[in-house]
């Protein structure tokens, strides 16, 4: 048990509607020198349209080739190997390049972690908002800065008739990310992957970014994938949690189950480690030991070395479990 | 932002007169100036004008200062060899030379550009590995060993092409032009050519090191993402990015293509100021000479401004810079 | 070293950094076919007087009856000429093998001479105060925003021709190169700790440049060095070709690809191909290995 419960989403939204997305047992792997990188090892989930599922977990536990897997752009010689990806119903895993462009920044957007890298910074704001248009749908130039200009306006950016001309380097960091967010909405995407969009800015314009996608995403019933490091960032967001580690989801449900009764232990290290969680004077808790390298992955449960609890059993993979209803595990020692 | 144009302006100046600096004290460097800038044969009176004119008993700095003078004016001495004032010659033949270079140029971009785009999309291609093997003869060849084998192979064995001089002009603005005439294009598609393979290859390397490091960008992962077409991301994305640090290398080439054009014309018997330079060392008609380096020198200094101009006008982050 | 237990008798080869890096450029097969061209053209130079068929330079042993053979005719003077004659009688491949020693005379002579004084200058720049550093540099910029050909140019129309106006020639357009090197990689290895421990303990400066600075710089000074030579004979080629280089009595390859220029248009290729061919071979040589030893002597490859 832990002392103070992270306080989940006030605002939960109903998850009865057929889910947008379910990705199965999705495995990518990456041929390198050093061996293959399972970046992606058997991950399952579910989003719902509507509610947010943030996918937390260390750098390096493939949260982001996860994100990059569902819209096809992992590059060769990386490759999804395995599993399964049925967007709205349609399985999408090996779609041909040009039906997976009509998809992408159409019905299933991305936002990336830094503005400053994603956006060309040759090319005006409106230059980017405009194609992102044509490419999809055909608008004459007028029609599309229009629309560009009210997308702008929908996300809070002051001024944006002007704001069209401005290149990159104009915007501070917080105004990049509602306009990569204003990029995102521009064809009202049924799925949104978020990939640590906020974790390049300040505190207080993380919360305004934060509160900004939910409330877009509450309106539309946008699926939103958000992808963080930051616990204490999906715990005030997210509707449902999955927590991957070393390129497996360790234990997933929803959110306020997860939090307030975490089963795996390596879900319990993370929230315990959260400065916020700590007693005042005294060490900060942490998980002992490093992630491992994704290269060469011990048999079995990956989080082995670094457990309290693992024993002999744990030299086997561990299949998922269900802890509670929608409220799944892989453990073999689940957690109180 | 008009602050750093004037210093470079002046920067630019400095160099000029640096350069009238350097060819003054070269020519005081091989004796007595007026024995150097009067034709071996010419009489007692024409030296005694010319010594009037110099004033070679005069302090050097004063030299200096009228030969100065007499440049702005334009008045670079009379060339032994023609009779002509020195500049006036260099003048109608800047012309040919120019055509010449600017053909060269736009053949490296057309050639180029492509080719290292190809090869920095497909760097693993079997095309490309080749393209870029050869590219490397480009770079090392002697030019004028190249432009002997594009004469025998294009001319002498193939007939296609005629193998030396200039074609049929055609007056623009009281200049002659040969490109505007189809004779004159097959004179000069192979000089042009030959004088372009160096910076073909060049191009084509830098066009292609810009694109691989631009493909690894996140922002190009972010144009895939929104579901852009590749012709666009290609066309638009990538080629912005290179064509700026590309145009600006080009562009200060330039002044070294009208240099190197001497080698080409001289294979080429093309008559060009570069011909002429080499035709005045040999038969030492040193007011041609004085000219066409002080020509060379102003034109070089005006383009690499122009080029820094440019650069700044195009490049949205250099924009800021300046102005911070 | 008591972590790494050998076992007894055993000891690592201690191989000298040289020979690791000569491994290393011999095992891409189109650097040692370089530099196996090479050794051959540097024989073919070094022992021309022995296998020349004539000494082009002599003219008594020369016929002018015997101008612009094709390859394989028969010379009045029994042998045969194997590449041909040219307009003065020479044997093709007599001139050819004392032209590439020209050649190759000039364009190493005139690097090493660059690199020694260029490499000084870079040197110097880096360690003296910020104003000389500046001038310098300026110096350096300058000589190298313009063209190589044209600085050449002006040179020799001021000096006139000969085989050491050439070399000062491309001396002066080539020290730039090494200087601008020597001083960057300079600069790198000041701000190392090795170097502050040497000040530290009150080494002369001078010592401190030849014996710590001077051996780390040497890498890419001989990577320039390297693409620098082929660049030299390629100068010197065009130079001479221009009438500007060497003198008619002594031709280098350049030279005689320029006797050749007006007969090829009726069709006596062989006087410019073989002297063109010859110096094509061995700058793509020289390239090659150059290309190589780039790699090879990365600085970041290197410990």
């Amino acid at each position: 048990m832990i002392e103070a419960p992270l306080a989940a989403s006030p605002t939960q939204a109903p998850a009865s509607a057929a889910p947008t997305l379910v990705v199965r047992d999705l495995c990518t792997h990456f041929p390198t020198e050093a061996g293959v990188v399972r970046a992606v090892d058997g991950v399952s989930f579910d989003v719902a349209p509507g509610r947010i599922l943030g996918l937390v977990g260390e750098s390096g536990s493939g949260k982001s080739q996860t994100g990059f897997s569902i819209l096809g752009l992992i590059e060769p010689p990386g490759a999804v190997v395995g599993g399964s990806i049925v967007f709205e119903g349609r399985d999408i895993t090996h779609l041909p390049e040009r039906a997976m462009r009509r998809l992408r920044g159409n019905r299933i957007a991305m936002v990336f972690q830094d503005p400053m890298m994603t956006l060309n910074p040759v090319l005006t704001i409106g230059t980017h908002l405009v194609e992102t248009l044509r490419a999809h749908q055909p608008v004459s130039r007028s029609e599309a800065a229009r629309r560009a200009c009210e997308a702008l306006a929908a996300v809070g950016i002051p001024a944006p008739a002007e704001r069209l001309d401005a290149y990159p380097h104009e915007f501070s960091g917080g105004m990049r990310q509602r306009v990569a967010i204003a990029i995102a909405l521009l064809h009202r995407p049924a799925l949104i992957i978020a990939d640590e969009p906020t974790t390049a800015l300040d505190v207080t314009i993380q919360a305004q970014i934060l509160f900004e996608v939910q409330k877009l995403a509450r309106a539309q019933g946008t699926a939103v994938i958000w992808i963080s490091h930051d616990l204490a960032v999906v715990s005030a967001l997210a509707d449902d949690i999955a927590v991957m580690y070393a390129g497996r989801i360790v234990e997933r449900g929803p959110a306020r189950a997860v939090l307030a009764h975490p089963a795996h232990p390596y879900t319990r290290g993370l929230i315990g480690s959260v400065a916020s969680q700590n007693q005042r004077g005294q060490r900060l808790r942490q998980i002992r030991g490093m992630p491992p390298r994704l290269a060469d992955l011990p048999a079995g449960c990956a989080f082995r070395a670094r457990c309290d609890h693992a024993t002999a059993a744990c030299e086997a993979a561990p299949a998922e479990s269900t802890v509670a209803p929608g409220h799944h595990l892989r453990c073999f020692h689940p957690q109180p | 932002m008009t602050w750093a144009l004037l210093s470079r302006a002046v920067q630019a100046f400095l160099v000029v007169v640096a350069m009238t600096v350097i060819v003054f004290v070269g020519i005081h460097a091989i004796g007595d100036p007026v024995d150097v800038l009067i034709s071996p044969v010419a009489d007692q009176a024409e030296r005694d004008r010319m010594e009037a004119a110099f004033g070679t008993d005069k302090p050097l700095w004063e030299q200096y200062r009228n030969f100065v003078r007499e440049a702005a004016r334009g008045d670079l001495g009379r060339s032994f060899v023609y009779n002509q004032p020195a500049l006036g010659i260099i003048f109608e033949r800047l012309p040919a030379t120019l055509e010449l270079a600017v053909a060269a140029l736009i053949l490296a971009i057309v050639i180029g550009i492509p080719l290292g785009l190809y090869c920095g999309l497909r760097p693993e291609s079997p095309a490309s590995r080749v393209i870029m093997a050869t590219s490397i003869l480009g770079f090392s060849l002697p030019g004028f060993w190249m432009g002997l084998m594009l004469i025998m192979l294009f001319a002498v064995q193939l007939g296609w092409l005629p193998s030396t001089g200039r074609g049929d002009t055609v007056s623009v603005f009281g200049v002659r032009w040969s490109f505007l005439t189809r004779n004159g294009l097959e004179h000069l598609l192979l000089p042009a050519l030959n004088l372009a393979m160096f910076k073909i290859s060049m191009v084509l390397r830098l066009t292609r090191a810009g694109v691989r490091e631009i493909v690894s960008m996140d922002y190009i992962k972010y144009a895939r993402a929104r579901g852009l077409a590749p012709s666009r991301i290609v066309g638009v994305h990538i080629l912005k990015n290179i064509m700026i640090p590309l145009v600006t290398i080009i562009g200060m080439e330039f002044g070294s293509t009208v240099a190197f054009a001497i080698v080409t014309e001289s294979v080429f018997a093309w008559p060009g100021i570069g011909k002429l330079i080499i035709d005045s060392i040999n038969v030492l008609d040193r007011p041609v000479i004085v000219a066409y380096l002080m020509t060379v020198v102003v034109l070089f200094v005006l383009v690499n401004f122009t080029v820094d101009v440019a650069y700044t006008a195009l490049d949205p982050r250099a924009r800021r810079r300046k102005a911070a | 070293m008591s972590a790494l237990a050998f076992p007894a008798g055993a000891r690592p080869r201690a191989q000298s950094p040289w020979r690791q890096a000569f491994a290393k450029v011999a095992r891409s097969k189109s650097a040692l076919a370089g530099l196996v061209v090479l050794g051959l053209i540097i024989l073919a130079a070094v022992f021309a007087g022995l296998i020349a068929p004539q000494n082009p330079y002599d003219l008594v042993q020369l016929d002018i009856m015997d101008s612009s053979l094709a390859p394989g005719s028969k010379a009045s003077a029994g042998f045969t000429y194997l590449l041909g004659s040219d307009p003065q009688g020479r044997d093709m491949l007599s001139a050819m093998l004392y032209g590439l020693r020209i050649s190759l005379f000039v364009g190493v002579g005139s690097a090493i001479i660059a690199c020694i004084a260029g490499a000084t200058l870079g040197l110097v720049a880096a360690y003296a105060g910020a104003r000389v550093e500046a001038l310098l540099m300026r110096l350096v910029d300058l000589q190298l925003s313009f063209p190589s050909i044209l600085v050449a140019l002006m040179i020799l129309a001021v000096l006139g021709k000969g085989v050491g106006n050439v070399m000062l020639a491309l001396v002066l357009v080539e020290w730039a190169y090494y200087a601008r090197v020597a001083r960057a990689s300079a600069l790198v290895e000041r701000s190392r700790e090795y170097i502050e421990a040497a000040e530290c303990l009150a080494v002369p400066r001078w010592r401190v440049v030849m014996r710590h600075l001077l051996p780390n710089c040497l890498p890419p000074l001989i990577v320039i060095a390297t693409m620098q030579v082929a660049r030299a004979i390629s100068l010197e080629a065009t130079l001479s070709f221009l009438g500007l280089g060497v003198p008619v009595t002594e031709p280098s390859l350049g030279l005689l690809i320029s006797n050749g220029y007006t007969d090829m248009m009726s069709g006596k290729y062989w006087i410019s191909f073989y002297p063109g061919l010859a110096l094509l071979v061995t700058i793509v040589a020289i390239n090659l290995v150059g290309d190589r030893l780039r790699d090879v002597l990365n600085p970041r490859t290197l410990q």
